[in-house]
């Protein structure tokens, strides 16, 4: 049975129109016009246990608005939703016992307090029995590295060493679905690594079902093995991140070392970019094969290296809202 | 609901304890109110030993209304800190991480934090009582002292629900509504002077739609054994202060409306 079941779901939102100038602001006080804007417009998906799935669109495509309805934050207009057999917003506290989430931009953590006090005062928010909570405090110190920083008040911790406590605090109880919004915003690199291990260990060892929204394109590639794509509150796509590559006609990507600094030019390619002798060339495998490429480009200039690629994935989703665009 | 109570007295503890390492600024705070509310009791003072009585009222027995108000406001205003930054709450969307933790959103926010410098008005409060009472020659006996206590429990109650009902309004607007300053603090000036004083209207409006009256006028005219100017007999004056705890539940029910408002329009 499906973990989440999304169905027709639609939530619109009432925004008041500001009216430009001060004649509009002392209008305004008095009467307000309001549009209707429709950030989910009938989204359906389905997610089992044990998923990882990547959720990704633009400011405004409704992520978040999703995200708040499958947490028990919103209620939609319209629609089904079914998370663990719960519908979220209608017994909401039972219901959020049984989840973890992530902010990633705001901590949960309490500010002034030493790490731990946090994670004492969470065990006793979501009612974890003692010794069960200390199995899993303990479990998570350990997986996260978190043991030098339990003593550190939290308003004294980087935004990294924030995120582990962060993602540890969010798991004490041991849901067994995690949703992360964008987890790795702001962090650097090698906070981003110890994140996206973790999660994935998470995943794939304790099979927690992760829901992951995020504008970090390499999160996704190296995550998750399903990816939803959402754009003005409908879903693009749902599939596996090849299925996705597959979406955008088939285009691949020619990338030469050249040894000489010299323009290179085909019929059937266009140049994306070049940096000094390195040139980068986006063909259809449709119209050309690689080979025929390659051995046309060979013929023609002295090519000390090659390969072939796969467009980047912010490309290949910039280009399906580019599409959606042009359609709507 | 014990374990409700137990969770709210670990939010409590923790929160003295993250105060406890500004503590320079906790004492600075609670002295600077204990001095701030001493000097507001100074006018009183000054005012009455210049025009001697009020109406019939002497000093001292004004001074009972406004220690009983004064303690009252002071455990409401310690308690309910998480009401009173309920705007910038909402505004900066951490509401939202209120409401995905199985625990009510009034509890979370009642635990937010314990304000302890508030402890300088409940110690001025709390002073202006003990020497009213001796001046008064208050005789103490389990009544009367279950009836100050119902007072200051019944006016906390009041002020606790004013609090959340200006929390509440944050679900609608994010303008700060002088309005309901007017109706907490000018609360508070109000109901440290008989009732009696005041017309008719204003009466009404402090019995009826906010109870001030209710839990500092009428249990301290019971308390002092004196006769109502306004007539009200003495078993309404003891159980007046019950109009507090009335107007807290509706308050909260009208927190529970404004959350529902909150989840289906999310702003």
């Amino acid at each position: 049975m499906s973990q989440i079941v999304v169905e027709d779901l639609v939530k619109t939102y009432r925004v008041a129109e500001r009216r430009p100038g001060l004649g509009g602001a002392i209008r305004g006080l008095v009467r307000r016009e309001h549009r209707t804007v429709r950030a989910l417009d009938g989204v359906d998906f389905r997610i089992e246990p044990g998923e990882l799935v990547g959720y990704v669109g633009p400011n405004g495509a409704g992520k978040s608005t999703t995200i708040k309805i499958l947490s028990g934050i919103l209620v939609p207009d319209s629609g089904r939703c079914e998370v663990l057999g719960h519908v979220p917003w209608r017994d909401r506290v039972r219901y959020v016992s049984g989840i973890g989430v992530v902010f990633g931009q705001r901590t949960q953590l309490w500010w002034d307090l030493p790490v731990i006090e946090s994670f004492d005062l969470l065990s006793a928010i979501y009612r974890v029995e003692p010794e069960r909570y200390r199995r899993s405090r303990d479990e998570l110190v350990s997986r996260l590295a978190l043991e030098p920083l339990l003593d550190i008040p939290v308003r004294q911790l980087s935004l990294g060493q924030r995120m582990r406590c962060d993602l540890a605090a969010s798991l004490l109880h041991e849901p067994p679905l995690l949703f992360l919004d964008e987890p790795s915003i702001g962090l650097d690199a090698v906070s981003k690594l110890a994140v996206r291990d973790f999660i994935r260990e998470l995943n794939e060892t304790r099979g927690v079902t992760v829901i992951l929204t995020t504008h970090d394109m390499d999160d996704i590639e190296a995550l998750c093995r399903r990816v939803i794509v959402i754009g003005r509150g409908t879903i693009l796509t749902d599939g596996t991140l090849d299925d996705l590559r597959a979406r955008t006609r088939g285009e691949r990507r020619l990338i030469l070392d050249l040894v000489e600094d010299e323009p290179v030019s085909d019929r059937d390619a266009e140049v994306v970019s070049r940096s000094g002798t390195r040139v980068e060339l986006r063909f259809d495998p449709a119209r050309v094969t690689a080979t025929e490429l390659i051995s046309r480009l060979t013929a023609r200039h002295a090519v000390r290296d090659l390969f072939v690629e796969n467009p980047p994935i912010e490309e290949v989703i910039a280009r399906l809202y580019a599409d959606e665009d042009r359609e709507a | 609901m014990t374990d409700s109570l137990r969770l709210w007295i670990r939010y409590m503890a923790l929160s003295v304890r993250a105060q406890m390492q500004y503590r320079a600024s906790f004492f600075l705070a609670a002295l600077g109110q204990f001095l701030g509310t001493a000097t507001e009791f100074a006018g009183i003072w000054a005012l009455f030993s210049r025009f001697g009585e009020l109406r019939d009222w002497t000093l001292w027995e004004v001074a009972l209304f406004y220690g009983v108000v004064n303690v009252a406001f002071a455990l409401a205003d310690a308690l309910s800190t998480g009401f009173d930054r309920f705007g910038d709450t909402v505004k900066r969307g951490h509401f939202d991480r209120l409401l995905v933790r199985p625990r009510s959103t009034v509890l979370q926010l009642a635990g937010q934090e314990l304000a302890f410098r508030r402890v300088g008005r409940l110690l001025q409060g709390a002073l202006v009582l003990g020497v009213a009472s001796a001046s008064l020659e208050l005789d103490w006996t389990a009544a009367r002292a279950a009836l100050l206590a119902a007072a200051i429990l019944g006016g906390a109650c009041v002020f606790f629900g004013l609090f959340v009902v200006h929390a509440t309004i944050a679900f609608w607007t994010i303008e700060s509504l002088e309005l309901m300053n007017t109706l907490t603090y000018g609360g508070v000036q109000t109901a440290q002077y008989p009732l009696s004083i005041y017309a008719a209207p204003f009466r009404r409006f402090f019995t009826f739609a906010v109870p001030l009256a209710c839990v500092a006028y009428f249990p301290v005219v019971a308390i002092l054994e004196r006769d109502d100017p306004l007539g009200s007999p003495f078993w309404l004056q003891c159980i007046a202060p019950l109009a507090g705890v009335v107007f807290l539940a509706a308050s909260l029910q009208f927190w529970r409306f404004g959350e529902r408002h909150y989840t289906s329009t999310g702003s």
